[in-house]
């Protein structure tokens, strides 16, 4: 079972890595878009430090959606997707591969970047540490939940701004408990609720969802 | 073939529209004697709360949308499973029916909860975990008919819409018991099977009014399945005969 | 048995007429509009799918 996986990891890897301006755009919108909030919000600190765990993650979850498309419609494309849908291994270990490539390729860079980010926002280096780690557990389940999206809406006009309005609700939990971990963090109550809740998200989501975007790509493929 | 009175018969769109047509008036004026009964004992019986006043009588329509907006949702969710299992039109048919009802009831209960919420708490919103799980189901309904509409292939879009709502079932019991879970704003739950702290008056007259938009909802969901059932079967001889036959 | 004293009393609501009426109100509406909203997408399908009817029959006849 994990050959599989591995293998397919290996190779969206590959085909990501010959694309890499496509991640890179999607860290820069992160960065982008982060820095516009204290712009239009003003400078004040005390605010900024206030609003940064929500904006980092409200910034994190349009980043991955905007990369979200590219799970399935390149392959869908080339004809590839329908190739892997009729081949003997379980389609739902095949999109379990995408889904964990799919984090290593956007969610894991946004985790990386995000501490940086952080500091703009003037917040202390344990919030910076619990954001960190609330983005790196979060973004899995972001990958995944939006892997369905990604299956339900193949192929269809109107596709990203439709896989927005699928998937933005789902992700409303991972929100409230990533952003509410850094929140309790700061105001000392401890974010281990927080952060636990959302180590029950990621992995409920990549356990459940990889099966449930291989029946959104059955349906979408008849 | 059996002779006996078979229910399948009416999986069949052809059977079911002459009797979902049948039973609207019915169920229209079933819900017009449960509404005005429950709006009799609700808005003209009822006393005042002890610790609300008036503003109380809210409650008979935010109580029933809001078991409207979820039960309707699970109703959906159903056919969704059936469709998925079984392959069968119908059920997709009534998913698609019954849906903006069903959106209709949870824009209505977060309408209604923000008018009480404001003289009651002071505030027209908070984000506790009942509201935002009710905004959730909001936005759920709308995405399934944002996807539904968005798929020409009628069946493929029942079925990708059905996996959309099994997906995000898992809400309705996060909304039901996000007043137990965790500590909210929004009240408990104060009505369960086997007793209540309401006055009885003022419970009867909300159950009567929540039977009153059951049967209004299954009254309109019938109303647009036939419209639905029309526009998918146009090909069909029945359709046909429907269309020649109707003078409208 | 009614507890209210007169009607403005009742229009009144105890000084919660706004957000009752605002909700009754609304109910109201919805459960008027919806119906006819309902009815007229009926009638305008039927008369686009008679309008295809006799198109595609028109065309096979030819």
């Amino acid at each position: 079972m994990f050959k599989i996986i591995a293998a397919v990891i290996r190779r969206d890897l590959k085909l990501a890595m010959r694309r890499q301006a496509d991640i890179v755009s999607a860290v820069f919108f992160f960065i982008i878009v982060v820095s516009l909030f204290p712009l239009g919000i003003g400078p004040e600190p005390d605010l900024l430090r206030k609003l940064a765990p929500g904006v980092l993650w409200v910034a994190a979850l349009l980043a991955t959606m905007l990369s979200l498309p590219r799970l399935f419609a390149d392959d869908h494309r080339d004809g590839t997707l329908e190739q892997l849908a009729l081949a003997p291994h379980p389609l739902g270990l095949v999109v379990t591969g995408k889904v964990i490539a799919h984090w290593l390729v956007s969610g894991l860079p946004l985790a990386l970047i995000a501490p940086v980010l952080g500091l703009q926002f003037d917040l202390s280096a344990e919030a910076l540490v619990v954001l960190t780690g609330a983005i790196l557990l979060g973004t899995p389940a972001l990958s995944g939940i939006g892997a369905i999206g990604a299956a339900l809406t193949l192929g269809l006009r109107g596709g990203g701004v439709l896989l927005s309005l699928l998937v933005l609700p789902l992700y409303i939990p991972v929100l409230i408990f990533g952003a509410g971990a850094v929140d309790a963090t700061v105001s000392g109550l401890g974010g281990e609720g927080h952060l636990s809740l959302l180590a029950a998200l990621t992995f409920a989501s990549l356990g459940f969802a990889p099966w449930a975007s291989a029946a959104a790509l059955k349906i979408a493929l008849e | 073939m059996k002779d006996r009175f078979n229910l399948y018969r009416f999986a069949s769109p052809a059977t079911f529209y002459p009797l979902a047509g049948a039973m609207i008036p019915y169920f229209v004026a079933v819900s017009a004697v449960f509404g005005l009964a429950g709006l009799y004992l609700g808005m003209l019986v009822a006393p005042t709360d002890f610790q609300q006043g008036e503003g109380y009588r809210i409650i008979f329509i935010h109580v029933p949308a809001s078991w409207m907006s979820m039960f309707i949702y699970l109703v959906m969710a159903g056919w969704a499973a059936i469709g998925l299992a079984f392959n069968t039109r119908l059920s997709g048919m009534m998913a698609q029916a019954l849906a903006p009802t069903g959106a209709l009831m949870a824009f209505l209960s977060l309408w209604t909860g923000a008018l009480w919420g404001k003289p009651m708490w002071g505030a027209w919103w908070v984000w506790d975990a009942r509201l935002t799980s009710e905004l959730i189901l909001l936005f759920l309904y709308i995405g399934y008919m944002a996807l539904t509409a968005a798929i020409d292939d009628q069946r493929r879009a029942d079925k990708a819409g059905g996996l959309l709502l099994l997906v995000g079932v898992v809400n309705v019991p996060i909304i039901y018991f996000s007043v137990k879970w965790w500590n909210t704003l929004h009240q408990g739950s104060s009505v369960n099977l086997t007793k209540s702290s309401m006055a009885e008056t003022m419970l009867w007259g909300m159950l009567l009014m929540a039977m009153c938009f059951w049967m209004y909802s299954i009254a309109v969901a019938l109303m647009r399945v036939r419209t639905i059932m029309l526009e998918r079967e146009r090909h069909t001889d029945w359709v046909k005969a429907e269309l020649a036959g109707d003078q409208q | 048995m009614i507890h209210w004293n007169s009607f403005a009393d009742f229009l009144a609501m105890g000084g919660y007429g706004f957000y009752v009426w605002g909700s009754f109100g609304l109910t109201a509406l919805i459960m008027i509009v919806e119906p006819i909203v309902v009815a007229r997408n009926r009638k305008t399908t039927i008369a686009r799918l008679k309008r295809q009817l006799r198109a595609e029959t028109r065309n096979t006849a030819e």
